[in-house]
């Protein structure tokens, strides 16, 4: 019973978002942006929805979902840890701070999500801070010129905030 | 709030000026994305703190009611200033000092020595790392010195989020001669005597394109600014977007006048959040201002301009695919021709420019498109910014007329090449990455090629987006071209099979190079699929693709070569390759390493010198993880 209710509140958080853009298609990116935003990843059910509500096949709408980085159709930790491997972060050796937190956090390529829903650790192609390499960026935090060091006290630190152990 | 239907740009400058007369300092704070990384927010707020602390007035609104009899001070924040690896930057005015790596325990004695008294606090000053020479501001840091900062000119003095301080330098003055003044030909016209060509890449002649569009007769047409910058390694266009939105928007409002558009996006790449809620600013306070919107400068035209985030694809910096993208589809490239000029978004006549292009444009109207070609090449006219990265001594943006050569932008603006601990070296330098993963290599034989457009297509590169990695001679170049090569097989769409299927190839055949397992046939088929993808692919992305690769393999052939036949990288960085040996001065037999090796590749007795079975070694490393002498070398 709490479970559909809590679903019934959910669809009525994107059909909000869905009357922002006048349900228009053009605006599907930006929807799903939204919607992300407000979930941290793009449930199935809720591309179904966003489908049928911009009246669209949802192939189209898993389509555009799945053709940019940034849309994610698993749930991400509560900490998203993007290390920039742009070239000047690449030649200055970010993806030894890759090492680094995997080897923290217990991750890897595949499993790149901590169990605890804490953090996700990834990649991406370049944050444009390079003269600041190597650059990782913490959900909207940038921070510049971090060897492993300072990373692994970056992760105590998120950690002791969140009153775990991780 | 100012509204230009009752108040000319000319009395709003007025009033500024009026409202800053009773300043008697002026600090800057650097607050572009690479500064507040590195806590210029929270020197901000330590500034602010202390002036009034120390019983000062403190103002960072402009527009707040004051007491004009007293001395004020203000506090500011601008956009990028370029220095960023100096960061967090702090300038004061009238005194000219450039502070940096100012932390908030600094503001104290800044705010007493510099702002209180005229002195200067030493310590916070420049120091060259070669000369040990201390400088004082930009007049006199080499960086800034020998750079031609036009474009980016004030971005990094101008408050990006005040629209009244832009008017005051100037601003908008060209859109409303455009407007009110000139014809759309006109406009074209100046634009292509001008000779500015497309700051973005390819350099096309950006008058050319307008006109293609403008002589479309049709009552819908768009303006796009693309702020897609994508190309690991640059950030031009952020810095412009975050630092000086304004000028942007104004050169949209130019384009939009020459061609006979009513309306225009910014295409802002998601990874910028601050230049995205900067333009968005940017647009509202136009909007309100009545500069933007309906009737502007009171000619009865309209322009609407819209910002689009973009969700995380390299593929959208090509014009077709940005277009999809803007449409809300997958952001695939369609083939040219149509060009969008004729059939662009939703189909109707479209111009796509980058953001250093548009930012060019206002102060090409400014100053007469004679003005522009006073600085750079016959072909290619003005100046132009780069990200200057990588193994140099000073990291940041900079801006140098076309035609400035290598050697000046590296040895003397960059402070020389670094190795890989930091420190400046004179027999460092390898090679410049230039351009991308669209570009390629310039080695020690072209550092004295004055760069321009035509030059560098000529060795095998491009301008492309100016994104400059200098690289030291630790770098492997076959791993810098895998490493573009993953990139661009990363991003590849997926849309036509050469780029697809042929960069996969492509970079399984330098993972062979590099894990030692290619043969001499290998360079042959790497160099032939690399032209294959060249000729057959569909847009920019595919075309230049293999341009890193077969730009190293041209000049560094010889290191592939040794990757292939000796089985030796030479900078030692292929793990798959390496050497693993004991040294038998610093091992002492501690059996550390035997015990540890999961293979069992380690023999020797207790005190005893230690040996690696190479045929068994499968290079793990834990070896040399778990030595206490450093015994174990070739990692």
């Amino acid at each position: 019973m709490q479970e559909a209710e809590l679903k019934t509140r959910q669809f009525e958080k994107v059909l909000a978002i869905i009357e922002e853009h006048q349900s228009q298609r053009s605006r599907l990116i930006t929807i799903l942006q939204q919607v992300q935003h407000e979930y941290r990843y793009l449930p199935q059910e809720v591309l179904t929805y966003i489908a049928t509500a911009l009246d669209m096949p949802v192939a189209e709408v898993y389509g555009v979902a799945t053709f940019y980085a940034h849309f994610t159709l698993n749930p991400k930790g509560k900490y998203v840890i993007k290390v920039c491997n742009g070239t000047a972060c690449h030649v200055k050796g970010s993806m030894k701070l890759v090492d680094v937190l995997f080897d923290k956090l217990k991750l890897n390529e595949q499993k790149n999500t901590t169990d605890d829903m804490l953090f996700t650790v990834e990649t991406v192609s370049c944050l444009g801070a390079c003269g600041l390499a190597p650059v990782m960026v913490i959900n909207e935090s940038v921070y510049g010129q971090v060897d492993g060091k300072k990373a692994g006290e970056i992760i105590d630190e998120i950690v002791a905030k969140e009153g775990g152990v991780s | 709030m100012i509204d230009v239907a009752t108040k000319t740009l000319e009395m709003v400058t007025e009033d500024y000026k009026k409202s800053i007369e009773s300043i008697t300092k002026k600090v800057i704070i650097c607050a572009g994305t690479g500064c507040i990384a590195s806590g210029a927010l929270e020197v901000f707020e330590a500034f602010k703190t202390e002036i009034e602390s120390q019983g000062l007035d403190v103002i960072i609104d402009l527009h707040k009611e004051k007491d004009h009899n007293k001395e004020h001070f203000h506090l500011s924040e601008s956009g990028c200033q370029g220095f960023c690896a100096m960061g967090p930057l702090v300038n004061i005015y009238p005194d000219k000092v450039l502070y940096v790596k100012v932390t908030p325990t600094d503001v104290k004695e800044i705010v007493e020595t510099t702002l209180m008294n005229h002195d200067v606090v030493e310590r916070l000053l420049y120091k060259n790392p070669t000369t040990g020479d201390i400088n004082r501001n930009h007049e006199e840091i080499p960086f800034y010195k020998r750079q031609k900062r036009v474009v980016l000119g004030e971005c990094g003095y101008v408050d990006p989020e005040d629209i009244e301080e832009y008017i005051s330098h100037g601003g908008y003055l060209a859109a409303r001669k455009a407007y009110a003044e000139m014809t759309d030909v006109e406009v074209c016209q100046t634009i292509l005597a001008s000779g500015l060509r497309g700051r973005g890449g390819g350099g096309f002649p950006t008058g050319k394109k307008w006109e293609f569009a403008r002589i479309e007769n049709n009552e819908k047409k768009y303006v796009i600014c693309n702020g897609d910058e994508g190309d690991p390694g640059a950030f031009m266009d952020r810095s412009l977007m975050e630092g000086n939105p304004h000028r942007v928007l104004e050169g949209m409002m130019i384009a939009a006048k020459g061609i006979g558009a009513d309306e225009a996006y910014v295409y802002v790449r998601l990874e910028y959040p601050l230049a995205v809620k900067r333009m968005k600013l940017a647009i509202e306070d136009a909007m309100e201002a009545g500069i933007l919107g309906e009737n502007i400068f009171g000619t009865g035209k309209t322009l609407h301009i819209h910002v689009m985030e973009g969700a995380g694809a390299f593929v959208c910096g090509e014009e077709t695919a940005l277009m999809s993208s803007i449409e809300g589809k997958r952001g695939m490239p369609s083939p040219k021709p149509p060009f969008p000029a004729k059939c662009g978004l939703y189909g109707k006549p479209t111009i796509i420019n980058n953001v250093e292009t548009l930012a060019a444009v206002p102060l090409i109207l400014r100053n007469g498109s004679d003005w522009f070609r006073e600085n750079g090449t016959a072909t290619s006219a003005g100046t132009k910014t780069f990200a200057l990265t990588g193994h140099v001594a000073n990291t940041g943006l900079i801006e140098v007329p076309f035609g400035t050569t290598l050697r000046e932008i590296v040895y003397n603006i960059g402070g020389g090449v670094t190795d890989d601990a930091g420190n400046v070296t004179g027999e460092g330098f390898k090679a410049v990455q230039i351009g991308g993963p669209s570009g390629g290599c310039l080695t020690e034989a072209e550092l004295d090629l004055p760069l321009d457009y035509d030059n560098l297509i000529k060795v095998g590169a491009m301008v492309g987006s100016g994104g400059l990695v200098v690289m030291n001679k630790q770098t492997c170049m076959v791993q810098i071209a895998r490493f573009f090569m993953e990139f661009t097989q990363n991003e590849s769409c997926g849309k036509c099979v050469p780029c697809r299927e042929g960069t996969k190839q492509m970079l399984s055949m330098l993972d062979s190079v590099i894990d030692g397992s290619a043969n001499q046939r290998t360079l042959d088929l790497l160099q032939e699929t690399g032209e294959v993808i060249k000729m057959a692919s569909l847009c920019g992305l595919g075309k230049t693709a293999p341009s890193p690769v077969l730009s190293t393999m041209e000049k560094f052939r010889g290191e592939y070569e040794s990757h292939i036949i000796n089985k030796v990288c030479p900078t030692s960085n292929c793990k798959a390759l390496a050497v693993i040996t004991i040294d038998a001065e610093l091992c002492i037999g501690c059996t550390a390493c035997a015990r540890k090796c999961p293979v069992h590749a380690i023999s020797g007795e207790k005190k005893q010198l230690h040996t690696i079975d190479p045929l068994i070694c499968t290079k793990c490393g834990i070896c040399a993880s778990v030595c206490k002498f450093n015994a174990v070398i070739g990692f």
